[in-house]
């Protein structure tokens, strides 16, 4: 039987997530004094060497990122749990079972980029969890050991594109959350203006272990190029619904036969959605594939958040795209034309295809126009939007072409 | 009024702090009255159209009121193939209104939502804020039954 990796999770239902004592107890707070103890450029270089990527679904170097910020008196670290990808509950298990793993990677984080204020953007779904954490930053500051640096939680408002770094950092200005132009990128000017570094929350999480264990450590676990763990959440017609933390090189099979438990009711896999909604739908003859960032990306896919969202062979294909499409056409902010009219006009055509009403004329037009929005859209809400309607349309299309009206 | 001036004005100092003030103006109203958006924009020093948009852009906030108890159902993709549609059903025919709608007594808006990240119970329904999982429509009536 394979067995999950956890570094993020090592805690998880071992501590009392409320009790700081529990924590410390473990081992907690260690990594922090290590780093304190360490010259900024130091971790910088630490991190970097560890190959820790992005959590959130960009997958970049997290060492690097850091790297760009340049001098100035104030800095930010922002931690994005603004989880608002479909399928995807990871950071709130996270932060539910162990915040304070969260809260030491942001203190690392702020003393390698030499800042002593973060906030966390926790989203409007999340009450109980922005409660939780004030409590945990509460005991933190008791007991002292976040010394001077600061965290801040702020709430969102139900707003799915503020998952997107600078419509997040928009949010907690206080301005409607529509994503700025890059660049400058926040590592230049971010919150208020100043340099700012956003991450996961997964990301920063994964800090306390690389700083306790070494990047050497850290970089031999799973694949070469994306490596560590990934905390997955596994949702739809499988077994186990459940969330785990797995090295890079475990593959989607593994994922949903070994961990999953399989699908329910002894139904056959048609497809996997994975990394949120806007994801792939990967079929089922293409799963012996690590989950690792690149393996995905080369094969056409994408790893995203880590949801993974399993449809048994009775599932109707185009009534789920169409779904999706409704999604994206709500949450669409409106700032770019590519984005507000193209959702717009995807979610048509799809209701016109799910109702039985389009011709082939149609799934052309649908094919260019996911296109253009890939390419055209400012932020990675609308270039990731047509993900679920292109990929389908290539390995489901005799799906699309049953339900196309025949004059 | 004066309730409203000072719910605002606690965060009034707090940069950014228009969202934080909207977040506290609901949990005390359910919604953001029309004179506490002017009155945001007073404090925090943006047009009144400025503040309106941001009450209006987040679908956690509304500037129309609501029910006491507002009832969102997830219909995000894994709530959408685990049945959420008779689930929505089941709430309307229980609550005798449409989703969108408030009852007439004031107690109960039902709205439809995007996922609210506890796909490991779908389908899932959230009453002011608090989960509920694996939500089926022959467990709707108990759930309502709760707030009676």
């Amino acid at each position: 039987m394979i067995k999950e990796m956890r570094i993020v999770l090592r805690n998880a239902d071992k501590i009392d997530p409320q009790n700081i004592s529990d924590y410390i107890a473990a081992g907690g707070y260690k990594a922090l004094e290590k780093a304190r103890n360490m010259k900024p450029e130091d971790i910088i270089s630490e991190v970097k060497k560890s190959n820790l990527r992005g959590r959130g679904g960009a997958g970049f170097n997290a060492g690097l990122k850091w790297s760009f910020v340049p001098q100035s008196e104030t800095k930010y670290v922002v931690c994005n749990l603004d989880e608002g990808e479909p399928g995807t509950y990871k950071d709130r298990t996270i932060v539910e079972k162990d915040p304070h793993t969260l809260l030491e990677g942001m203190a690392i984080c702020g003393h390698a980029i030499g800042s002593n204020k973060g906030f966390i953007y926790c989203r409007g779904e999340y009450p109980y969890i922005v409660e939780h954490l004030n409590h945990a930053i509460a005991q933190a500051k008791e007991e002292g050991v976040l010394g001077e640096f600061d965290i801040e939680v702020r709430m969102g408002g139900g707003a799915y594109v503020c998952g997107e770094e600078t419509a997040l950092i928009e949010s907690i200005e206080g301005h409607r959350g529509e994503p700025r132009f890059k660049p400058p990128f926040p590592g230049v000017e971010g919150l208020w203006q100043k340099p700012t570094v956003v991450n996961n929350v997964e990301t920063l999480a994964n800090l306390p272990e690389i700083i306790t264990r070494g990047a050497e450590w850290y970089s031999s676990i799973g694949s070469s190029t994306y490596p560590g763990t990934k905390v997955l959440t596994l949702s739809g017609d499988i077994v186990n619904k459940i969330c785990i933390e797995v090295p890079t090189d475990t593959t989607i099979r593994e994922v949903i036969y070994e961990f999953g438990g399989g699908i329910r009711g002894g139904k056959k896999l048609k497809a996997v959605q994975i990394g949120g909604t806007s994801g792939a739908f990967i079929p089922a003859s293409m799963i012996d594939i690590p989950i690792d960032f690149d393996s995905m990306r080369n094969a056409g896919f994408t790893l995203g958040t880590g949801a993974v969202f399993v449809m048994d062979e009775t599932r109707d294909i185009v009534d789920v795209v169409t779904r999706i499409a409704k999604f994206f056409e709500h949450e669409s902010c409106g700032k770019c034309n590519p984005c507000r009219e193209g959702t717009f006009r995807c979610y048509e055509i799809m209701k016109k295809i799910n109702q039985g009403r389009a011709s082939s004329d149609d799934l052309e037009k649908l094919q260019l126009l996911g296109r253009v929005m890939s390419k055209a859209c400012l932020c990675g809400l609308g270039q990731a939007a047509p993900g679920p309607i292109l990929t389908t349309l290539q390995h489901f299309r005799h799906e699309y072409e049953r339900k196309l009206f025949l004059s | 009024m004066a309730n409203i001036k000072d719910i605002i004005a606690r965060f009034s100092e707090k940069p950014g702090g228009l969202i934080e003030a909207y977040h506290a103006l609901q949990k005390k109203y359910n919604y953001i009255p029309a004179e506490a958006i002017k009155e945001a924009a007073k404090i925090f020093g943006v047009s009144e159209a400025q503040a309106y948009g941001v009450a209006t852009f987040y679908s956690y906030l509304s500037v129309k009121p609501r029910g006491k108890y507002i009832i969102r159902i997830c219909e995000s993709a894994p709530c959408h193939i685990a049945g959420a549609d008779e689930v929505i059903k089941a709430f309307e025919s229980e609550l005798g209104i449409k989703t969108g709608e408030t009852t007439p007594d004031g107690k109960f808006t039902f709205e439809l939502t995007e996922c609210v990240g506890q796909c490991q119970g779908s389908v899932v329904v959230t009453i002011n804020g608090r989960p509920y999982l694996d939500v089926t429509p022959e467990k709707v009536p108990a759930i309502l039954a709760e707030y009676s």
